[in-house]
């Protein structure tokens, strides 16, 4: 049993094309999909039976007849999330990290935590696959509660797949921080490479084994390998610059379903990824 | 009746900071002193919520009146809770600004931005 976490720092290198296929590669997997900002892996796989829950978080309401005005809420809230003034407690539920911080310091019982939704979160099995998902709600600016309650989801079949959102913030090491191995993907230009050595930190960092998955990759672009070779860092594999993949990716096709050649190049990846359990 | 002015430096002759919620200092005039005192904005480096800190700090020091180039709608929600009035800036030093203040030529800011925080806000 493995879970693979797919991520890159800048986003459009191929992060949720590679996950897909790798997810279809396997022979049984659970894909999940962190982005849930913009989460687009379940266009791939069509999941049918469809089960879909809400999910909430808590947030500070002050019962104002109680409060004293001490602000040791305010002090303690380190996202700004609460003011004083006008001789009451405002709270701002868009910046509440829903830690219950305030409720513990309150002196006077004066907070208690009230739901509030934030999001949904989907399931359902399409393409051997099955496919879980959460979707942010507009306007809602930390989706962590949601990829929190989706690695739950994490290891129910043999192979995990871990899609991420892109960049390296809370967002993607919360993604991150329960899997065996990262795939850091990337493409052959500059700004792919910096931002790959940015996420490949965040991996060093949380004591993650990596590797580096050169998508798009050119004959005559060394960039990502050359910078590899250079700072130690392992090259797994690439994918090339091809219009099939284009043109598969972009009508919502698997391209390891379409086409024998890449269920082999992505099987073969799994199995450098996974040893023989894959 | 103390006046609030976000300040790129701690001097009367500065420009206004214009950034309320990320501005390093504050510069506040007390018309019954006549003096200018400085203070830190402890929002200038906060991850989130700079607006409201910023906006706290104010509430905090008493003031009557914010000048400011632009405010974001949380800053303006705490500002109004403490019935802070908040006027809009002119390209000018500080001390011209609490001079045009006093003489009623500044406007009350009633553009409020939605803020810069929320990815596809309200």
């Amino acid at each position: 049993m493995k879970s693979v976490a797919v991520l890159s720092g800048k986003g459009g290198v191929g992060k949720t094309f590679v996950a897909v296929n790798l997810a279809y590669a396997a022979k049984a997997a659970v894909y999940i999909d962190c982005d849930v900002e913009e989460p687009n892996g379940h266009l791939f796989f069509k999941p049918l039976n469809y089960y879909c829950e809400e999910v909430s978080v808590t947030i500070p309401e002050i019962a104002g007849d109680l409060c004293t005005g001490c602000r040791a809420c305010v002090d303690f809230c380190q996202y700004n999330a609460l003011a004083y003034a006008g001789n009451k407690i405002m709270v701002f539920d868009e910046l509440c990290h829903y830690c219950g911080g305030c409720t513990l310091v309150c002196p006077v019982a004066a907070i208690h935590e009230s739901s509030r939704t934030i999001g949904t979160l989907t399931r359902g099995s399409g393409n051997r696959v099955m496919v879980c998902s959460g979707t942010l709600n507009i306007g809602e600016a930390n989706g962590i509660p949601i990829i929190k309650r989706l690695k739950r989801f994490s290891g129910l079949w043999d192979t995990t797949i871990i899609d991420c959102p892109p960049g390296s913030s809370c967002a993607v090491m919360e993604s991150i921080n329960d899997c065996d191995f990262c795939l850091l993907v990337t493409e052959p230009t500059t700004f792919g490479v910096h931002n790959m050595a940015l996420v490949r930190e965040l991996a060093e960092l949380l004591g993650k084994p990596y590797a580096v998955l050169i998508n798009k990759a050119l004959p005559d672009e060394p960039i990502v390998r050359e910078y590899c070779a250079q700072n130690n860092i392992p090259v797994i594999g690439e994918i090339p610059y091809n219009a099939e993949l284009a043109d598969l990716n972009s009508r919502g096709k698997i391209a390891a379903l379409c086409n024998s050649e890449y269920q082999t190049l992505f099987a073969g990846l799994l199995q450098s990824i996974c040893g023989g359990d894959a | 009746m103390r006046i609030l002015i976000p300040t790129i430096i701690k001097v009367t002759t500065s420009g206004i900071n214009p950034s309320f919620g990320r501005t390093e200092f504050f510069a506040i005039f007390d018309d019954q002193s006549g003096e200018y005192t400085f203070i830190d904005n402890p929002a200038c480096n906060a991850e989130g919520g700079a607006g409201i800190l910023a906006a706290q700090t104010a509430v905090d020091n008493k003031v009557d009146v914010v000048i400011a180039t632009q405010c974001g709608q949380n800053a303006a929600d705490v500002l109004k809770a403490a019935k802070i009035k908040i006027f809009k800036a002119v390209p000018a030093k500080i001390f011209e600004l609490v001079e045009k203040y006093r003489n009623g030529t500044l406007a009350e800011l009633t553009e409020i931005h939605s803020g810069f925080h929320r990815r596809g806000g309200q």
